[in-house]
């Protein structure tokens, strides 16, 4: 795979100010709603407390939960498939359609299928897939990924939106407005649930002690494709589950707060068993993970709920979109899962961060992800994937800095040269801080000869 | 007398000696003694933050060398002081004197406020000033209660500019977000980074502020080189200039 280079992707984003100043205060407004949500309720810290402790416990000893969670999930009747890898995952829901001779699957919203790639892969096979959440929907009929895992077309504005949907669904040209739009797309997407053989949802938690999963949506589409079709698959990962059904009142007070500002989403569905005359697949996947669980640092970040705060509130992802990361999970989080993934194809994303901290303090599981993205640094130092002009002009300073002698000189030379020159040759296109920005003032006498002349040698 | 080590961060040492020289009188004039041990350099932060551990260690055990044996160590940069404090373990956990080195190693207003429990400042600072919040002192120092947890709020620098006679500071639309200096950062990322500080010189600039201050001089080096390249009619004061500027005068 070839490697993403974040700060050019991002330069490239940044280059079109008024558009990026718009996705920046489009999801600002966002952090604002959910900075409003947390604080309508008491405890919000306490409340991250324990969905910290919850996860850390149930990723301590995933192995027996999921064993708990199978065993409930099938006596209520559901079939439990568990999948190794990507490539397992996509045939076992394959297998599951063309047995059945579906040809026409509509899904919910599922950040594990983007991972697996699962759309073109049952498209290859014959079968029409209809993504149902209307963000999804749209970057399905422009043929690119979410740009963002709660807000999928926040990289669109509604005028585009109205160009696609005036092209492949036929509403009038020119239109944008957001309620007409997303009538025509209720329209178009009914007719889809209707003839859909099989739905398929993600899972947002899995609950071991009743077999239970729950799906949080916010357009009821989930609902739709699992209550018309009669085949109902849902993909999870292993990180999903949760032990008991009261855990739940810890984490659906935090996900749509911490997601979108709301209390809660607007449909919490909790399928237990297959409806009647219906059948319940549920298909566990690991896909890395139980790798990651064995890194007792990057563990921590199996605990994400996918609510996407970090994002919303990162003034990098703001200013840079989705895109600019090149990985299915983008933002902070993504930036610690992708080089699990591929270390030296997403070695630029660890650095596209100014480790502000503010991704930790929103994160409504606690996951310390500015630590862990300096983390990665050290890991991607470690495996020799920092560039070597970084490398060395580290070494070179870690160098200098250790001599006080050797250091004030170069200080001295700095000081002295840099003013002297001509203003051409210091801002030159070498000068990468004085691209946009002036260098910092180069007194004279620096403070330890200052200290020295005003009281005196130590 | 309470003596303190001044420890003094390498870009202020060489490129803001008069931030040095504020934090320096201010401490005085609330009667410590500050010493400033020569051999001091840099902390390592640029090493670390780009993961190169190896090039920043020997400067970890250069610093518990160089500031073993004070009672406190007091610097006026928040990022600085959090590389001791929170980032330190890794190279010299274990080490005689860390662990006291560790706990009594003070960002400037946090020494004054905590430590000092300092009751009146005085003096007078007639102006608009927007107080840039930077991060590290922010969220990991924890030097505010920031905009993102629902803890009762408090501001330890905003409470010490607070008690200058005739200071105004202004509301921004973006109380504590990033500058988008973050060390390498800066160069790494340089149209984010840009970006992201043009975003708050304009914060500031709408709420009318003719100074924007903070505790990190390497945020508003940042901030000020924007500043100067579009000429704007704005200028970037450390908090130590400002406190000790209102005392002194």
């Amino acid at each position: 795979m070839s490697g993403i280079s974040h700060p050019e992707a991002a330069a490239r984003f940044v280059a079109d100010d008024a558009r990026a100043h718009w996705h920046d205060q489009a999801l600002w407004w966002v952090r604002k709603k959910r900075d409003v949500a947390s604080s309508a309720v008491p405890d919000w810290e306490a409340l991250r407390d324990a969905a910290a402790g919850i996860k850390a416990h149930t990723l301590s000893r995933i192995g027996d939960y999921l064993e708990e969670f199978e065993r409930n999930a099938t006596a209520r009747g559901a079939k439990v498939w568990f999948a190794r890898d990507a490539a397992e995952h996509n045939a076992v829901v394959h297998g599951i359609l063309s047995e059945r001779g579906v040809t026409k699957l509509v899904k919910s919203k599922s950040m594990l299928t983007e991972e697996c790639h699962l759309n073109p892969y049952l498209e290859a096979r014959g079968i029409e897939v209809t993504d149902t959440d209307l963000g999804e929907r749209i970057v399905q009929l422009r043929h690119e990924p979410p740009s963002h895992i709660v807000l999928p077309a926040i990289h669109l504005k509604k005028e585009e939106i109205g160009e696609l949907f005036h092209q492949q669904l036929g509403t009038e040209k020119g239109a944008s407005d957001p309620k007409y739009l997303t009538e025509a797309a209720r329209q178009h997407l009914r007719r889809r649930f209707l003839e859909a053989g099989a739905g398929l949802t993600g899972v947002n938690f899995a609950v071991a002690e009743t077999g239970g999963v729950v799906v949080c949506t916010n357009e009821g589409n989930a609902d739709m494709g699992t209550t018309l079709p009669p085949v109902h698959i849902a993909c999870m990962g292993v990180e999903k589950l949760i032990p008991r059904l009261q855990d739940l009142a810890v984490f659906l007070r935090l996900l749509a707060r911490s997601a979108t500002g709301q209390p809660v989403t607007t449909y919490t569905t909790h399928f237990h068993g297959p409806r009647r005359e219906g059948e319940l697949h549920i298909v566990v996947v690991d896909n890395g993970r139980s790798a990651q669980l064995k890194d007792k640092v990057f563990r921590r970040s199996l605990a994400c709920i996918r609510c996407g705060a970090c994002m919303n509130t990162c003034p990098v992802f703001r200013r840079s979109g989705g895109y600019s990361y090149g990985f299915i999970v983008p933002g902070p989080i993504g930036s610690i899962l992708a080089p699990g993934r591929d270390a030296s194809a997403y070695s630029t994303l660890p650095f596209a961060s100014s480790l502000c901290g503010s991704c930790s303090d929103v994160c409504p599981v606690r996951i310390d992800l500015h630590h862990e993205l300096l983390a990665w640094r050290q890991e991607i130092v470690k495996r020799g994937l920092l560039p070597r002009s970084k490398r060395v002009a580290m070494k070179l300073a870690g160098w200098v800095l250790r001599f006080a002698w050797l250091y004030r000189l170069a200080g001295w030379l700095a000081r002295r040269v840099i003013p002297a020159l001509p203003r051409g040759l210091v801002y030159a296109r070498w000068n990468t801080w004085g691209q946009q920005r002036e260098l910092p003032p180069m007194p004279r006498e620096t403070f330890r000869e200052l200290y020295r002349r005003l009281r005196g040698r130590p | 007398m309470l003596t303190v080590g001044l420890f003094i961060p390498c870009y202020i040492e060489q490129l803001y000696p008069q931030v040095g020289m504020a934090a320096l009188r201010l401490l005085e004039r609330h009667g410590v003694r500050a010493e400033y041990p020569e051999q001091q350099t840099c902390c390592g932060q640029p090493m670390a933050n780009s993961g190169c551990n190896a090039d920043a260690a020997p400067l970890a055990a250069r610093f518990l060398r160089v500031f073993r044996g004070y009672e406190y160590v007091v610097a006026p940069s928040g990022s600085c002081v959090s590389m001791v404090r929170n980032h330190y373990d890794q190279f010299l956990d274990g080490q005689p004197g860390f662990d006291h080195l560790k706990r009594s190693t003070f960002e400037l207003c946090e020494f004054l406020v905590d430590v000092l429990k300092l009751g009146e400042v005085g003096g007078r600072f007639p102006h608009k000033v927007g107080l840039h919040q930077s991060c590290h002192g922010l969220r990991e120092l924890r030097l505010g209660s920031g905009s993102e947890r629902r803890v009762p709020g408090f501001d330890k620098v905003r409470s010490l500019l607070q008690r200058l006679q005739d200071i105004q500071l202004v509301e921004l639309q973006r109380p504590d977000e990033c500058c988008g200096f973050g060390g390498t950062f800066s160069v790494n990322e340089e149209a984010v980074s840009c970006m992201m500080g043009k975003d708050r010189v304009a914060d500031h600039e709408r709420a009318g502020a003719e100074i924007i201050t903070g505790v990190d001089m390497s945020c508003l080096m940042h901030l000020e080189g924007l500043i100067r390249r579009e000429r704007k009619p704005l200028r970037v004061m450390h908090v130590a200039e400002i406190l000790d500027q209102s005392e002194g005068a």
